[in-house]
């Protein structure tokens, strides 16, 4: 279809503004005219700031819904659990900001003393305000969020992002490239229709050139806490994540099975790895987890690689 | 092609209802397919946009994935997706070379395709549109909204789970929030794995599974949307 728009050659390609897929959009002559081959300054002013955090790990998904909020969450307390450890959690979901509520923070920004958030939600006069915001200044805030906050040493910086491939994807990727990503943790539920949007997020990582850690499959199966026996709420018509990361060479991280208390905790604002540490969710949780360390750690930040030389 | 050359392609629609949420994954994909299926049982055409860029899921929904799409002298043709071209489609998902493409575009790139979706789409005569959308409140939205507005919506279909967090999830946040806002709730499906699947193979849900608890709330939020649209002979 020579009407629709092809990938877009990217504001700072040469290409910019010139090439066939550029007609028709809107931004065509900001781009012909060259004003977006200048690298943004804020580049390289986010790089300084983040040499003082060794991990950086983005949690993404094509899809929404999936549980990647409470993932991130999830990921954050369970690393906080050790207190020499210090961890960041920031929340670039600017139209659904979830993090806050499931952390429950209402305002304050320490969870523990080593596991701060941050979050647009944060800003917002009242939690039911919509944030109606189109792609530029949603932009500009994920810029603010990563060069104006102060995070001080961090071992950890966790990004839980919007579902979809887009605006915050890319700024998050662009602001962050010079300053190591060590990869990205994709969540996914057993359904097809989750698996069709997140093999779109995985070529996204391919194409950002982004690292990706593993995949997450979440609400696998449920077991009655009553009789125990297992049923399959979202079905793996097509194999599940098991089968799609076979197929795209892709590690499989582990399978979260559905507890209802976890959206109880999350509705408390509490963690549900200290609130029912015997479910089998739990321990699920718990082994993605370590096996996200264990990554971190076999593919040190440059930084690291420098001070331990 | 220029959006303003066929300002005509929507005069024949009677009724348009935007399918929304904040949140994502509640289900709005799904009750877009679901209230389409169910009004074309009550006799009626109906044709459904699909203007989630990012994750375009309603193809799959209704078994037409890979499907062309071609042009007429008024802009792009629908698609149908039954025998009787009772329901039509229009989906970023159709012009999609490889369906693992992801569309990794930002805000302006897509609000220009969706201007083109809503005024380029020759959908003919329809009783109703049902525009789904994807997650959040963003630039699709006001996009929509905007090129939309011409046409006066017939409203929006707001669509939540339980859990206050957007809530095996718990139960009544709907309807909790429909007072709050001072709206019509019109129901509440129960999660239903044979509705699953069965999107997930692209059946018909209603024709199949009229014995799911999930079919009576379905074709009852149906009904509510008839009765509050009286035909409109315009």
């Amino acid at each position: 279809m020579e009407e629709v728009p092809h990938d877009c050659p990217g504001a700072d390609s040469a290409q910019a503004g010139r090439g066939a897929s550029c007609q028709g959009c809107p931004n065509q002559r900001l781009c012909a005219s060259g004003a977006g081959a200048a690298p943004d300054p804020a580049i390289e002013e986010i790089k300084e700031k983040m040499k003082t955090v060794k991990h950086k790990i983005l949690v993404l998904s094509g899809k929404g819904g999936v549980g990647k909020s409470t993932f991130s969450a999830h990921l954050a307390h369970g690393l906080a659990e050790d207190e020499n450890t210090q961890i960041a959690l920031l929340d670039i979901d600017i139209c659904g900001p979830s993090i806050p509520k499931i952390m429950g923070l209402e305002g304050e920004q320490y969870v523990e003393d080593n596991l701060g958030v941050m979050s647009v939600g944060f800003l917002l006069s009242s939690p039911d305000d919509a944030v109606i915001w189109r792609g530029p200044k949603k932009n500009g805030m994920i810029k603010q969020f990563l060069r104006d906050v102060d995070w001080g040493e961090v071992d950890y910086l966790i990004v839980d992002t919007p579902p979809g491939t887009s605006d915050e994807h890319l700024s998050v990727v662009q602001y962050l490239a010079t300053a190591h990503i060590d990869g990205a943790v994709i969540i996914t539920t057993p359904q097809e229709v989750s698996l069709q949007d997140v093999r779109k997020e995985i070529n996204f990582c391919h194409k950002v050139k982004l690292p990706i850690i593993g995949v997450v499959e979440n609400m696998s199966g449920f077991i009655c806490p009553k009789c125990k026996k297992e049923s399959q709420i979202f079905p793996p018509t097509t194999g599940g994540a098991e089968v799609m990361c076979q197929d795209l060479k892709v590690p499989l991280l582990g399978k979260v099975p559905l507890d209802p208390r976890i959206g109880k905790s999350c509705d408390k604002g509490q963690s549900f790895l200290v609130d029912a540490p015997d479910s089998p969710a739990t321990s699920a949780y718990r082994s993605i987890i370590q096996r996200i360390q264990e990554f971190c750690n076999l593919h040190p930040s440059k930084a690291e690689q420098l001070i331990s030389s | 092609m220029e959006a303003a050359a066929e300002p005509g392609n929507l005069a024949g629609v009677q009724h348009i209802i935007l399918v929304l949420s904040g949140k994502g994954g509640v289900g709005k994909s799904t009750i877009s397919t679901q209230l389409a299926l169910a009004l074309r049982h009550a006799g009626k055409k109906v044709g459904i946009l699909d203007v989630d860029l990012c994750g375009p899921s309603i193809p799959r929904m209704l078994q037409s994935q890979g499907r062309a799409v071609h042009q007429c002298d008024s802009g792009w043709v629908p698609v149908f997706v039954d025998q009787e071209q009772s329901v039509s489609l229009m989906s970023v998902g159709f012009l999609l070379e490889k369906p693992d493409e992801a569309v990794v575009w930002r805000g302006p790139k897509k609000n220009a395709l969706i201007k083109q979706f809503v005024s380029d789409v020759a959908w003919g005569e329809l009783d109703y549109l049902v525009v789904d959308t994807p997650p959040g409140t963003s630039d699709e939205h006001m996009a929509t909204v905007e090129a939309l507005r011409p046409y006066r919506p017939l409203g929006a279909l707001v669509v939540t789970t339980p859990q206050e967090c957007t809530s095996i999830f718990s139960s009544g946040g709907g309807e909790e929030l429909a007072r709050h806002a001072g709206v019509p709730f019109l129901g509440s499906v129960p999660l239903d794995p044979e509705l699953t699947r069965s999107l997930e193979e692209g059946r018909d849900f209603i024709q199949e599974f009229p014995k799911s608890p999930a079919f009576p709330a379905l074709t009852s939020i149906a009904q509510k949307i008839l009765d509050a649209t009286p035909a409109c002979l315009s």
